[in-house]
């Protein structure tokens, strides 16, 4: 009797031993996407999830070899919402990676909770300018950009093309304040009025106005979301398009040319990508993008989560599907050795990319549907200006 | 700053009152007669514009569009006056509010479900496409011209329908005290139940009017629905011509305040300053006047008689 008691005693160890080895390579790799998916910005919030999930998708459901089980909250753009979530994500349901936000004052509220945790936030599209600086956080990738960058490309290509009298306009908060002061650092001409409309401003009639009265040669806005359907559609009907040269940052993409259409052809953005970038992986990304989610052409919030999944796939290739050693998955994330649709991405000291920014221009494809298209490069391997502030522990 | 561009400002800032009436019109009814606070007047406006949408990608046609969507706006009113708001009219001005409150978050994401949240446009109505030249290098789109028309025709139909109608009488009547007129045999709440679905219509009318130029997304009833209660609490609650005078008020106000302020504040300090203290007094502005006129005068400047 005792000795098959032994034998099934053995036999039980050595089975659960075994099973405990295959546990790691067969438990899930779980991840938190926290976005915002309520209110107007919701466009956005569910571009980010769906770009992410798409790259999950084409990867058989696995990204580094491991079966992905998704935590999707809505920060609801509230800092204190925010927080509750992250916080529940990293530690009632332990993901492994957070990966998000859309807007700026979200990441902020996020960063320690997630952070502090040992949990790694990826950001596909918020990048303050102090994360890329004095906070910068060994735990923390962007898969976007700094915020300035993108004003200064509009700055420098108004700098460079020979503008002589611009415009200026943003929202009344600090985003708007900022993207004003990174388009001036890259423009020195003369600047006709820098005017600051309140947030969630309709009717553009005493500003369109004011554009008249001053005979600039380009106007340079920042309205995001409803403001920029209203102002593009405002100022084209106002006959000022033929007469000012339309330049923005944020204001005319895939998310809002649905509704502005034909009133945004020819205007001007920034970005580090657009749809019909010639390479590959972008090609076949924004046809599946477009086949799986019912025709919409991916913006840079679909993209840069996509990169996000590639880039934790490559770095869980690295360390054979193992998120425990926390420095070996750093230094993997650190590699950035994937195919990015932009093309080159290598991350800077402070874990913000350095990659290349182009002037984009808004057309109509041979389809009848409205995109930005690549109009010509502005910054080769531009970094942010803050990473030399940034001493990572 | 120029003296033509004063003038072009003050015909913005009416444009802007006019607008702003024809949204305020059927709150102040509604709140005048029936005493009834209705926070989801910025959501059937929002729905009007849906609506609109909606019509004319079936249709192809504006005309079509605006007449669909007007008896569809009229029908949902009454289905929530039917559901929700027949329940309240005894009650406390607090409950309404909450009630009316919970309408708006519905709505809001009822509309996010049923035509998702990017935002969506309506294109102006090809007869009205064209633009005047208003001053040198600006144009001034035609279509604004036909709102401001329609608003002043509105205001017209609504001053001959109240003072020279029999139900117009009830409505003044009913604004000023509305137990009595029930009490003098007449059906008060076939009454309100008019004056609720004319009111949702009215509603429904400035958000189909206002689509081709503004984009149409959810939420966009929130910010209209602020103003306008900034409006009628100027005007006087009740009172159409208090709505018409504020409205106009509140949008020259407005207009010229975020036009100039930056430029008069320079004359008293550096123009850094004045561009960050500028927009913020201008956005301001109403509410301090919405303030003072509480101060001196409660009713509003154009209280409806009997209220006063």
């Amino acid at each position: 009797m005792t000795m098959l008691k032994t034998i099934l005693a053995a036999t039980t160890a050595g089975v659960l031993a075994l099973s405990a080895v295959q546990a790691q390579a067969q438990e899930k790799l779980k991840i938190g996407i926290i976005t915002t998916l309520s209110g107007p910005p919701a466009v956005l919030g569910g571009m980010l999830r769906d770009g992410f999930m798409l790259a999950v998708k084409q990867n058989g459901g696995k990204l580094g070899g491991r079966d992905v089980q998704f935590f999707v909250e809505d920060d609801e753009l509230k800092p204190d919402v925010a927080v509750t979530k992250a916080k529940a994500m990293v530690e009632r349901d332990k993901v492994d990676f957070v990966v998000g936000p859309i807007f700026s004052n979200i990441l902020i509220a996020i960063m320690k909770p997630v952070t502090d945790s040992g949990t790694i936030l990826i950001s596909p599209n918020a990048g303050t300018s102090n994360f890329a600086g004095k906070d910068c956080n060994k735990n923390f990738f962007v898969t976007s950009y700094q915020n300035d960058q993108v004003h200064e490309v509009l700055g420098k290509y108004a700098q460079d093309s020979g503008i002589k009298k611009v415009f200026l306009m943003a929202p009344n908060y600090q985003a708007g304040k900022d993207s004003l002061n990174g388009f001036k650092s890259a423009y020195k001409g003369e600047i006709a009025d820098e005017v600051y409309v309140p947030l969630g401003t309709l009717d553009y009639s005493a500003e369109l106005a004011k554009i008249a009265a001053a005979k600039p040669d380009a106007v340079f806005v920042f309205l995001p979301g409803g403001m920029g359907v209203n102002f593009v559609k405002q100022f084209r009907q106002a006959g000022l398009a033929d007469k000012v040269k339309f330049l923005s940052a944020f204001t005319v993409d895939e998310s809002t040319l649905p509704a502005q259409q034909d009133a945004a052809l020819g205007f001007f953005g920034g970005s580090n990508w657009a749809p019909n970038m010639d390479n590959p992986q972008n090609k076949a990304f924004v046809a599946a993008y477009e086949k799986e989610y019912g025709g919409k052409i991916p913006a840079s919030y679909a993209f840069q989560a996509y990169d996000a999944a590639l880039l934790i796939d490559s770095a869980l290739k690295q360390t054979k599907g193992s998120t425990a050693d926390k420095d070996a998955l750093r230094a993997a994330l650190m590699k950035a050795d994937f195919k990015s649709l932009r093309g080159k991405f290598k991350f800077n000291t402070n874990h913000y990319p350095i990659q290349d920014f182009y002037l984009v221009k808004v057309a109509k494809r041979g389809d009848g549907k409205y995109e930005t298209q690549i109009a010509q490069k502005v910054f080769t391997d531009f970094a942010d200006a803050f990473a030399k502030d940034c001493k990572m522990q | 700053m120029s003296l033509l561009l004063l003038i072009v400002q003050t015909l913005n800032g009416l444009q802007l009152g006019v607008l702003l009436f024809l949204i305020a019109a059927g709150l102040t009814l509604v709140f005048g007669v029936m005493d009834f606070i209705n926070l989801a007047h910025g959501v059937q406006y929002m729905l009007g514009a849906y609506l609109a949408v909606m019509f004319y990608t079936l249709t192809g046609s504006f005309l079509a569009a605006l007449v669909l969507a007007l008896l569809a706006s009229l029908a949902f009113g009454l289905l929530l006056e039917f559901a929700v708001f027949r329940h309240l009219y005894e009650r406390d001005h607090l409950e309404q509010v909450i009630a009316t409150f919970g309408i708006i978050l519905f709505l809001n994401e009822g509309v996010k479900v049923a035509w998702g949240a990017s935002p969506l446009s309506l294109p102006v109505p090809d007869a009205f496409s064209g633009s005047v030249v208003l001053m040198p290098g600006l144009l001034y789109p035609v279509w604004r011209i036909v709102i401001i028309a329609a608003g002043l025709a509105l205001a017209a139909l609504l001053y001959v329908l109240v003072t020279w109608t029999r139900a117009g009488m009830l409505v003044r009547a009913g604004a000023s005290n509305a137990r009595m007129v029930s009490v003098l045999g007449v059906n008060i709440r076939r009454l309100f139940m008019i004056v609720f679905g004319f009111g949702t219509m009215l509603a429904g009318f400035a958000g189909i009017m206002i689509a081709p130029i503004l984009s149409v997304q959810p939420g966009m009833g929130d910010t209209v629905l602020i103003l306008a209660f900034v409006v009628i609490v100027i005007g006087g609650i009740g009172s159409i011509r208090g709505a018409f005078l504020a409205a106009l008020l509140i949008g020259l106000v407005d207009t010229l305040g975020r036009s100039f302020s930056v430029d008069i504040l320079r004359l008293v300090m550096a123009p850094s300053p004045a561009r960050t203290v500028g927009p913020a007094i201008a956005s301001m502005l109403i509410y301090l006047l919405m303030a003072l006129v509480l101060f001196f005068r409660p009713a509003g400047l154009f209280p409806a008689k009997g209220r006063g």
